[in-house]
């Protein structure tokens, strides 16, 4: 079964088309990454597979299941988002925001049960957020703030989660930990990971397989070493991108080529 | 119990035997005290039906304290629940019951009933609630036209629409001749003195959106997170907001036609709490509907036995206790 399943997406904003005929596929326990230029459609198509954007014509599949036939709730149940923004003024506690992941499984009143409280106690800890349960969400780091939005929705229990840059504005200590903490959930959990990334070294470093987006359409999906070319990257940014192996084997690292040391390159 | 989760429904329960308790209080010293005098135990005695069930004192607390004390808790419940919802529907700390102009709607809708001279009930009453809902079908009218995300819009329409029916209100008032005026004036200060028996029924009304309200607590709270993060954990966002604003605009129009415009109920009794229980909704609602029937019981009480001659409106009690209240409020959370 496909985690996700999509074809002839289109979407357009007035007359502006974001998304053309799209087509994809992400198989179940992928880690799968969205690249492009900016502009390029990637948190759109992301907010389609969330149900929060209504596609303009199209299908898509959510586990086999199209997206439609899904309520709101029966949705978020097996779907969690992490959004490139958080609120700044979030009154609530740690321990209180993880818990909320809980919402889509709770009853009519929304009252949360032991069991409830043990999942978001696991989910805490699995992103190492204990010691914080008690502040607030303003109090924390960009870092802490984010890894206690990745617990909420790993406490949401989805099958599939979708993020949007999760490691902007990061430093690399707190990029890699994001990264290494949503493959080890992928791992131990064979959850669909979902990613948009404008790092195309870190994208290359953890995904199964890119999709290298421009002007709403696909250039190309495939392994990174398929995916990320000189030629390809050239085309797609419009600048100069130097394409070689990482020091850790077998993975492409892109540089880009400043200005100054253009000339290198004639 | 549990180091880093205290489950809700304990809270809630203590929560609500304690303002209960509180509101039972205030209800009992709303009843006892008077200008008639003052007397505790004869009320307890009469409200329990050991008294004497013809005298004057009874007839006093039956008939004129009672239904009173009902309104005022009926009043204060839905305005503080008001300012709440719309605090939190419109992101905004200022907002209160009256932002979207319901209050001016309704002022309006019930200044022109008494001029045509209707009776009370049910012609004032239907004219306010009608002002009311027209003024906020007009506000969401011009939300959906506005470009502006969402909740800006609205509190745009709304500040707008205020201002338009406060002129219309101005007119209206110059309009009238001195006697109609003065009655005017004191229902837009806000006045529970002209409550009797038979009009209290319109007030339970309310009683369903509260419980309306409290269904939505929990999706209140995930709303404080943005409508897509809101939407992203399984809200139906559109619906949500529609049935917080339609609710809570129709129980506030409800009690408004009854008191007139009682100010600063919505903006402090919200904020106490908040400060008192932090921000979960599931709390806040039944912590405002007992603490806000609390307080505007007290409040009236005050407006009562203050004056040595007559009364005087419990608006403006309300608006000198609460405006130095809410100050002290703001100043608190910014250290």
């Amino acid at each position: 079964m496909k985690a996700v399943a999509a074809s002839g997406i289109r979407l357009c904003y007035g007359e502006k088309p974001i998304l053309q005929e799209l087509s994809i596929t992400v198989d179940e326990g992928d880690f799968f990454v969205l690249i492009g230029p900016n502009g390029a459609g990637k948190t759109s198509l992301l907010n389609i597979m969330a149900g929060l954007v209504k596609a303009g014509s199209g299908e898509i599949e959510i586990l086999g299941k199209p997206l439609h036939a899904y309520s709101r709730k029966a949705l978020s149940s097996v779907v969690a988002v992490v959004p490139q923004q958080v609120p700044v003024h979030f009154p609530f506690t740690v321990a209180d925001t993880v818990l909320m992941g809980r919402a889509p499984h709770l009853g009519l009143l929304g009252i949360e049960q032991e069991r409830d409280f043990e999942i978001a106690r696991e989910a805490m800890a699995f992103t190492d957020v204990k010691h914080l349960a008690h502040r607030r969400l303003d109090q924390l780091s960009g870092g802490e703030r984010q890894r206690v939005i990745i617990a909420k929705a790993i406490c949401q229990q989805p099958r599939i989660i979708l993020l949007d840059e999760p490691t902007a504005s990061l430093d690399p200590a707190h990029q890699t930990r994001i990264m290494d903490l949503m493959e080890r959930f992928r791992r131990e959990q064979r959850i669909t990971v979902v990613m948009v990334s404008h790092d195309l070294n870190l994208a290359a470093l953890y995904a199964d397989r890119l999709l290298l987006m421009k002007e709403g359409s696909v250039v190309q999906v495939g392994l990174p070493r398929d995916v990320l070319t000189d030629q390809r990257l050239k085309e797609c940014y419009g600048c100069d991108l130097m394409v070689d192996e990482n020091p850790l084997g077998g993975i492409p690292r892109v540089t880009p080529v400043p200005e100054k040391f253009r000339f290198l390159k004639t | 119990m549990d180091a880093e989760f205290s489950p809700v429904l304990k809270r809630l329960l203590l929560l609500s035997v304690l303002l209960g308790g509180l509101l039972v209080l205030s209800g009992l010293f709303g009843v006892s005290m008077g200008s008639s005098g003052r007397r505790l135990l004869e009320a307890l005695a009469i409200l329990t039906g050991r008294g004497d069930t013809e005298s004057v004192a009874a007839t006093i607390i039956w008939q004129i304290r009672l239904p009173r004390v009902a309104l005022a808790a009926m009043v204060g419940a839905t305005l503080a629940l008001g300012g709440l919802v719309f605090q939190a529907l419109l992101r905004n700390p200022l907002a209160e019951p009256y932002i979207l102009g319901i209050s001016g709607g309704s002022a309006v809708g019930a200044i022109a009933g008494m001029l045509l001279g209707f009776s009370y009930f049910p012609g004032i009453a239907l004219s306010a609630f009608c002002g009311s809902m027209i003024v906020l079908a007009v506000v969401l009218f011009l939300a959906s036209g506005i470009s502006s995300p969402g909740r800006d819009s609205l509190l745009l329409g709304g500040v707008m629409m205020n201002a338009f029916c406060g002129a219309l209100i101005m007119f209206l008032i110059s309009m009238t001749q001195s006697a109609q005026a003065h009655q005017i004036l004191f229902w837009l200060m806000g006045d529970l003195s002209t409550v009797s028996v038979n009009r209290l029924p319109v007030l339970l009304l309310a009683a369903p959106c509260f419980l309306v309200i409290f269904l939505l607590a929990h999706p209140m709270n995930l709303l404080l997170m943005g409508r897509e993060s809101a939407a992203a954990m399984g809200i139906r966002v559109k619906t949500v907001s529609l049935a917080l604003l339609v609710t809570t605009s129709f129980m506030v129009s409800v009690v408004v036609c009854q008191s007139g415009l009682v100010g600063f109920v919505g903006l402090v009794i919200p904020h106490v709490f908040r400060l008192l229980l932090g921000p979960d909704h599931r709390l806040l609602v039944p912590a405002c509907v007992l603490g806000g029937g609390a307080y505007l019981i007290l409040c009236d009480l005050m407006a009562r036995i203050l004056p040595s001659q007559g009364e005087m409106p419990v608006g403006i009690i309300t608006a000198m206790v609460g405006a130095p209240l809410f100050v002290f409020l703001l100043w608190r959370a910014r250290r």
